[in-house]
């Protein structure tokens, strides 16, 4: 009992002390809980008003309406707004700590065709923006490698772990292919115009594609191949087992890419960025293809384009019928991976039903991802990852996050920022 | 091989003995030819407005003798009869590189840019290289003067074209006889400048057309300096200047808009520049106009894209298929303004291309006897030589076109061009027309012949009774060939023939299938038919789209005009002590806020149902970077000499996608490249206005300054300029202060001194007349900067980013700095690491009046959400967090007075908002700037949709071209540059 107590102290005084040590990650479910009173948003489209929501052992128990039953400590939240942890797909956070700093940079290895490249193991469960991306409700993430044109290997974690392995929720679950552009810009840094005109290596680079593919799928079939892990790590992509992640913007590239990958025997295919994806809606119900959507907040790529052709993009598509998903992706896409429950709010401005537009960041993105049976929503039997909000939590005015559970463990909401801050409203005698 | 040398060396000292008659002969005696040359019978036009019909044209030793109806010849002249040709004063190109090479890029590029000069003797800066004499780097290109002179060009003006000064250029003939000794008619022909540093240096400064722009300025000013004797050292360059004083400056600007920047530092100098244009003059008419000066325009117009596969065609900007659509009407555009201008070939792909553009010029209504004088007169006056040049009136060189017809008619056949009287055919003159029926025996055989098209180019068709005959014929040097297969016996007949002077027969030789040669005679029976298609064909002028303001996609059709206007029933949020006020009204009357109050009386004013929705004052950026065509001046550590108001791009779309946003007014600020930055632009989004209506009234001055990583240059390779530490940057500023101190006391001493923009700057920031906002992320350097600045006497008026102002907020609030951050932004460099969303709340309640900025153009279009963060970060009450946005911007901008809020007498800059302001749901529905809407949803659907049809118009337009023939490109989308403070181009 000294022991621990004196722990306690060492632990209080160092985080005094300094403000650089990241947040200790959570002890396991030990009791039962049961959250009550809470307006429930339960992530696939419907809304529990004064919910009770029970979890033991880190998993969801019950959840009902004012009149269910309620199990173990109950937890007061009443008038507070309840969600399935938010999770960031298609994601470099921990891949990188400081944009400008080299040595902090882990998220693009050189070599175009790398399936073999993994994420996870570089993946800092530490890092600092993981942990300052919890207050804001994101608790999950799909951590991508990027770069080249088959860039790797991406896992999903958790974002309260002590190591890597400790975070893994689901480990090596796709490779990322980025398409070719089909227009490319010009090399200025050589003297040549700065503007894009058509790219003269397209179709090279898709029969190089096609001809990796239609090799890593060759290689599958022999029963006792050489060592090569690069087709080795696609083998999944054939059988089902992983998911190839399409990154293509264009019309053009969307279609070629789609097409191409379903003719090399590639089972799941998910869309990343799908810029002009809204013009191919039918394309895409056909081939059963679900868009992860670039960032909302930024500018339109053609100076003709709609200003708000960004904001409005994930509702066209989910009007459209098909499985939307929302991303960060984009400049300093670390830091503002924070920002995803206000880019599903941007698209709520465009006329999308809150609901809708919350399965964006929360059961669409499990279904893409293959976690849904155990996250992204709040359902019986799903992993007990949530978080309250005072407020609404995908508009900044009013999300002002109270608690947040990943598998049931009450993870902190303090970080290096809100260290720093009460430091220095300490020093200035602002504190209320 | 000696023998071939001294066969050169003959060869070329007799071109040069034509000229010169004071050189000795060595390889003959010397002999005289005083004789005439007298055209008769000709069309002549003396000048664009004067024709003499059947005249003559007396001319001797490459001069105009006479001219005139009645012109009495000498017993020793040769006279040429033209039998009603027309004869022309050839064409002057004024503005080319003919016949000096341009240097190639100096190689280098080491570890670090080279940021001094590498001259000795001459000007600071490299790219200042007036003392270049244009005739010394000349060597006449015969062949080149071939091409020009097929186009009709007897005289060229050329220069070295390299570098910001140039120095001086040459004008010739394009004589291939008589040596450079006959042909240079002016070897000092002008000044010549642009914008484009010289490729033969690579010294940094400048990086950016402010820093050309700032350049120029201090080069006059150095020369004026210079020229009073106050240098100690010898500088060639500004000698050079001062001994071109009197000749004509030409000035290279390229577009719209740098022609006014040019046309601005001339003025402000008193040089009264020739402005190279660059063809979309006509965009900006007015402003063309206003500038009062002469211009020298190209006719490159844009040939049409390639828009046959949609995928790529969709990249091309609504812009870029109008310029197709509407570059040619620049001439005609510039001439009905009465605009001063000559034409140029330069600029174009091949110079071949200037008839075929010309005949374009004309088909969009340019005036043909405009051209004549752009091409004749214009420049020669441009050039000083109106009294040599550009007529057919005596005295004049003897440079004149001979032609079929009227030289502007496409079907118009050029056949000499004379320059310096020397004789250079382009076609042959006394070809024959003839065109006709024949009847041809041939080997017993009695076939029919009918020749018709051009003279020169003859088309031939030989049949017997219905059969007709693969057959072909060519005309040159009075000779025809002729042959023709008869296809049921697969037998080629050959002939030739030497064309009759005036008999109507042919008659000549015929070379039968089996060799043997015979005479023919092909006896002409009748005239050929004309078709009436080929008589003339109904020129249409070709559809021309409007133009809109500005002239890019969601331009308007007509510039919005302020309104009165009364919002009733809205939430207000004043911004003032009166804070949101609930079902209010609010009156805008002339552009300002008139009334705020319930139920307030229309009187005449349009009005707008605001009830549930909110009325908001515009929101104001502090840190922008839209709206401009440049943003670091890098090149050297201080650049405070440059403008951004020099360089402001009303036509950037993101004025109007921040319009979307509720955006009204931005200070565009200079980059952090150095210390010392240039100075802001603080603009009002008036969408279609001209950059000088986009600048705020009598603006407050504010200059950039820059601390930390990127003015130590530290995340790129840069290693050789100071400084590289914070340690230097203290020292950099210190430096300067002391400089500006000394100098502004010299200065206020009435001493000499040497005029240094820079100095004049910071004299300004000591005197308390200019303001800076400083790029700031860590608490050791803001610290620092306000040391400074209490030891110079002046207070830091902003520190923007300022990240970790909430580790010195104390300080800042004691030294009355203002702060303008991000709401979240860190993790993007190391100096940002500790950078809290909580900073904006905690320096607000230290006292620090702190607003909240985008420093890029996605985020500016949502500063409302960026405001709300700090409602969520460290809990500001919501009307705190919208004054960051609106008054506190514009009270650290010091337009406080002017805008910000909803006040009485304010400027009625206001946004309706669909939803509560800081709401992630609200959309802006009206942007409003003094009045007038600049932003409306509902325009805005209004210009998608005609976007999308114009490009449909443009697309089938441009089908339809290639499908006729036209030639087509390869379809392009420009580049956007996403400005940030970082940004260096």
């Amino acid at each position: 009992m000294k022991i621990i107590n004196y722990i306690t102290v060492i632990t209080i005084l160092s985080v005094g002390l300094t403000a650089w040590a990241q947040q200790t990650p959570a002890q396991k479910q030990s009791e039962i809980l049961t959250l009550s009173g809470a307006t429930a948003h339960i992530g696939n489209g419907t809304v529990i008003v004064n919910s009770n929501i029970t979890f033991e052992n880190g998993r969801i128990t019950a959840v009902g309406g004012p009149s269910s039953p309620v199990r173990g400590k109950v937890v007061d939240i009443s008038g507070q707004h309840i969600y399935p942890g938010i999770i960031a797909p298609v994601s470099t956070l921990g891949l990188v700590e400081i944009d400008a700093v080299r040595p902090t940079q882990d998220e693009d290895e050189i070599g175009d065709y790398l399936p073999n490249i993994r994420s996870l193991i570089a993946y800092n469960a530490e890092s600092k923006l993981v942990e300052s991306s919890r207050p804001n409700g994101i608790l999950l993430a799909q951590i991508a490698p990027q770069g080249g044109t088959i860039s790797g290997t991406s896992s999903i974690v958790q974002l309260d772990a002590w190591n890597w392995e400790d975070a893994a929720v689901k480990v090596d679950d796709g490779i990322h292919l980025h398409w070719p552009n089909s227009y490319s810009q010009g090399r200025w840094w050589m003297g040549e115009d700065r503007g894009w005109k058509p790219n003269k290596k397209y179709e090279k680079v898709i029969t190089e594609i096609n001809t990796y593919l239609a090799n890593a799928s060759a290689y599958g079939k022999t029963t006792s191949p050489n060592a090569n892990e690069g087709f080795k790590a696609t083998l999944g992509l054939f059988d089902g087992a992983k998911k190839l992640y399409l990154y293509a913007d264009g019309e053009k590239e969307i279609i070629d890419g789609i097409t191409l990958c379903k003719e090399a025997g590639i089972k799941n295919i998910v869309l990343v960025g799908g810029y002009e994806a809204y013009k191919i809606i039918d394309f895409l119900k056909q081939n059963n293809i679900p868009v992860i959507v670039d960032r909302v907040h930024a500018t339109p790529q053609g100076d003709d384009d709609d200003y708000d052709l960004p904001y409005k993009l994930p509702k066209l598509l989910s009007d459209g019928g098909l499985m939307v998903s929302l991303n960060a992706v984009g400049q300093m896409e670390r830091m503002n991976t924070r920002n995803l429950p206000f880019y599903a709010g941007q698209v709520v401005g465009q006329g999308l039903d809150k609901e809708e537009a919350l399965k964006m960041i929360t059961s669409n993105t499990a279904k893409i991802l293959g976690i849904d049976t155990d996250y992204g929503s709040l359902e019986t039997g799903k992993s007990a990852t949530f978080f309250v909000s005072e407020g609404d939590a995908l508009d900044m005015r009013t999300n002002q996050v109270t608690h947040a559970f990943i598998d049931g463990r009450a993870v902190s909401l303090e970080t290096h920022q809100t260290e720093l801050w009460k430091r220095y409203a300490e020093k200035y005698g602002q504190e209320d | 091989m000696k023998k071939i040398l001294f066969l050169f060396l003959l060869i070329l000292s007799f071109g040069i003995l034509q000229a010169q008659d004071y050189f000795p002969k060595n390889d003959g005696v010397k002999e005289v030819n005083n004789n005439y040359i007298a055209l008769t019978n000709a069309n002549l036009q003396i000048d664009p407005t004067t024709i003499v019909k059947n005249g003559t044209l007396l001319i001797r030793d490459g001069k105009i003798v006479e001219v005139g109806k009645s012109v009495s010849l000498p017993k020793n002249t040769v006279v040429i009869d033209l039998n009603g040709k027309y004869v022309y004063p050839s064409f002057i190109e004024s503005y080319s590189g003919f016949g000096i090479e341009k240097p190639k890029r100096s190689g280098g590029g080491g570890r670090s840019p080279q940021y001094d000069a590498t001259r000795e003797g001459f000007y600071w800066n490299d790219h200042i290289r007036s003392e270049t004499i244009g005739i010394d780097n000349f060597k006449y290109d015969s062949k080149e003067a071939e091409e020009m002179r097929k186009l009709g060009f007897g005289v060229v003006n050329s220069h070295l074209m390299d570098g910001i000064a140039r120095g001086t250029g040459v004008l010739v003939a394009l004589n291939d006889e008589g040596g450079d000794a006959a042909r240079m008619l002016n070897n000092t022909s002008g000044q010549f400048f642009s914008f484009e540093k010289s490729l033969k240096s690579n010294q940094s400064y400048p990086s950016s057309l402010m820093g050309s722009m700032a350049l120029l300025r201090q080069m006059y000013s150095d020369m004026d300096w210079y020229e009073k004797g106050l240098s100690a050292t010898k500088d060639r360059s500004l000698e050079a200047m001062i001994a071109n004083k009197k000749l004509t400056s030409f000035f290279e600007a390229g577009d719209k808009g740098n022609d006014i920047r040019a046309d601005k530092i001339g003025d402000q100098f008193g040089v009264n520049y020739v402005i190279v244009g660059g063809g979309d003059e006509y965009e900006s008419i007015e402003k063309i106009k206003s500038t009062n000066t002469s211009y020298i325009i190209p006719i490159n117009f844009p040939s049409a894209y390639d828009v046959s596969d949609p995928y790529f065609a969709k990249h091309i900007a609504l812009d870029d298929l109008r310029a197709w659509n509407q570059d040619p009407q620049n001439p005609k555009v510039l001439a009905e303004n009465k605009v001063v201008f000559a034409l140029t070939t330069y600029k174009l792909d091949k110079v071949s291309d200037f008839s075929k553009n010309l005949q374009k010029a004309f088909e969009y209504g340019f005036d043909k006897k405009k051209a004549l004088e752009s091409l004749t007169t214009i420049p020669a006056a441009l050039l000083g030589k109106s009294s040599e040049l550009g007529t057919l009136e005596n005295g004049r060189w003897a440079n004149f076109l001979i032609t079929s017809g009227d030289i502007f008619d496409s079907k118009t056949i050029l056949y000499e061009n004379w320059v310096q009287g020397k004789k250079h055919v382009i076609n042959d003159m006394d070809q024959r027309d003839l065109s006709g029926i024949y009847n041809l025996m041939a080997a017993g055989k009695n076939y029919a012949m009918v020749l018709s098209g051009e003279a020169s180019k003859p088309k031939i068709e030989v049949s017997l009774g219905e059969t007709k005959f693969p057959s072909k014929i060519a005309y040159e040097n009075d000779w025809i060939t002729f042959s023709f297969e008869d296809e049921s016996s697969k037998e080629t007949y050959r002939a030739t023939a030497a064309v009759p002077k005036t008999e109507s027969n042919i008659t000549g030789r015929l070379i039968l299938p089996n060799g043997n040669e015979t005479a023919f005679t092909a006896t002409r029976t009748g005239d050929t038919d004309v078709k009436p298609e080929d008589e003339k064909k109904e020129s249409v002028t070709p559809e021309i789209l409007p133009l809109t303001y500005p002239n890019v996609g969601y331009g308007f059709t007509t510039k919005p005009k302020s309104q009165n206007l009364l919002f009733q029933n809205a939430t207000v949020w004043t911004g003032e002590d009166a804070g949101v006020l609930e079902h209010t009204d609010v009156l805008v009357k002339n552009g300002k806020i008139d009334k705020i109050g319930k139920n307030l009386n229309a009187g005449g004013a349009t009005v707008i149902d605001a009830t549930g929705k909110h009325l908001t004052a515009g929101i104001i950026d502090e840190h922008s970077h839209i709206a401009a065509l440049s943003i670091n001046e890098g090149g050297q550590n201080s650049s405070a000499e440059v403008k951004i108001e020099d360089v402001v791009n009303p036509e950037d779309i993101d004025i109007y996608r921040n319009l979307a946003g509720g955006v009204t007014s931005v200070q565009i600020l200079h980059g952090s490249a150095n210390p010392i930055g240039g100075r802001s632009a603080i603009i009002k989004l008036k969408w279609g206005e001209d950059a000088d209506n986009l600048i705020y009234k009598d603006s407050p001055k504010f200059i950039k300054f820059a601390l930390g990583e990127n003015v130590k240059q530290s995340n790129w390779s840069s290693y050789s300029r100071f400084p590289q530490t914070r340690m230097g940057v203290e020292q950099v500023y210190v430096n300067y202060f002391n400089r500006a101190k000394e100098y502004d006391s010299k200065k206020k001493a009435g001493q000499p001194y040497r005029y240094d923009e820079e100095l004049e700057v910071l004299a300004e920031i000591l005197n308390g007349e200019r303001f800076i906002s400083c790029h700031s992320y860590v608490q050791s350097e803001i610290n620092m900067l306000m040391k400074v600045a209490d030891r110079f006497g002046f207070k830091v008026n902003t520190f923007t980013h300022i990240l970790e102002g909430y580790k010195v907020a104390d300080k800042m609030a004691e030294h009355g700095v203002g702060a303008s951050t991000f709401s979240d932004w860190w993790s993007y460099k190391f100096e940002v690491n500790d950078a809290i969303p909580y900073n904006a709340a905690i320096m607000t309640r230290a006292g620090v009046t702190t607003a909240i900025n985008s420093d890029d153009s996605e985020m500016s279009r949502r500063l409302n959400q960026e405001a709300a963060k700090t409602v969520k970060y460290g809990g500001m009450t919501e009307e705190q967090a919208w004054k960051m946005v609106t008054i506190n911007p514009a009270k650290l901008l010091h337009l406080d007075s002017r805008v910000g809020s909803i006040k009485e007498g304010k400027d009625a800059d206001l946004v309706l908002w669909s939803d509560h302001p800081m709401s992630i749901y609200a959309i802006a529905e009206k942007t409003l700037i003094e009045g007038t809407v600049y932003f409306d949803l509902e325009t805005d659907k209004a210009k998608r949709e005609a976007i999308q049809q114009e490009r449909n118009k443009l697309t089938h337009m441009m089908l339809s071209e290639k499908a006729a023939g036209g030639k087509s490109r390869e379809p392009m989308k420009k580049d956007k540059i996403n400005f940030k403070c970082e940004t260096i181009n």
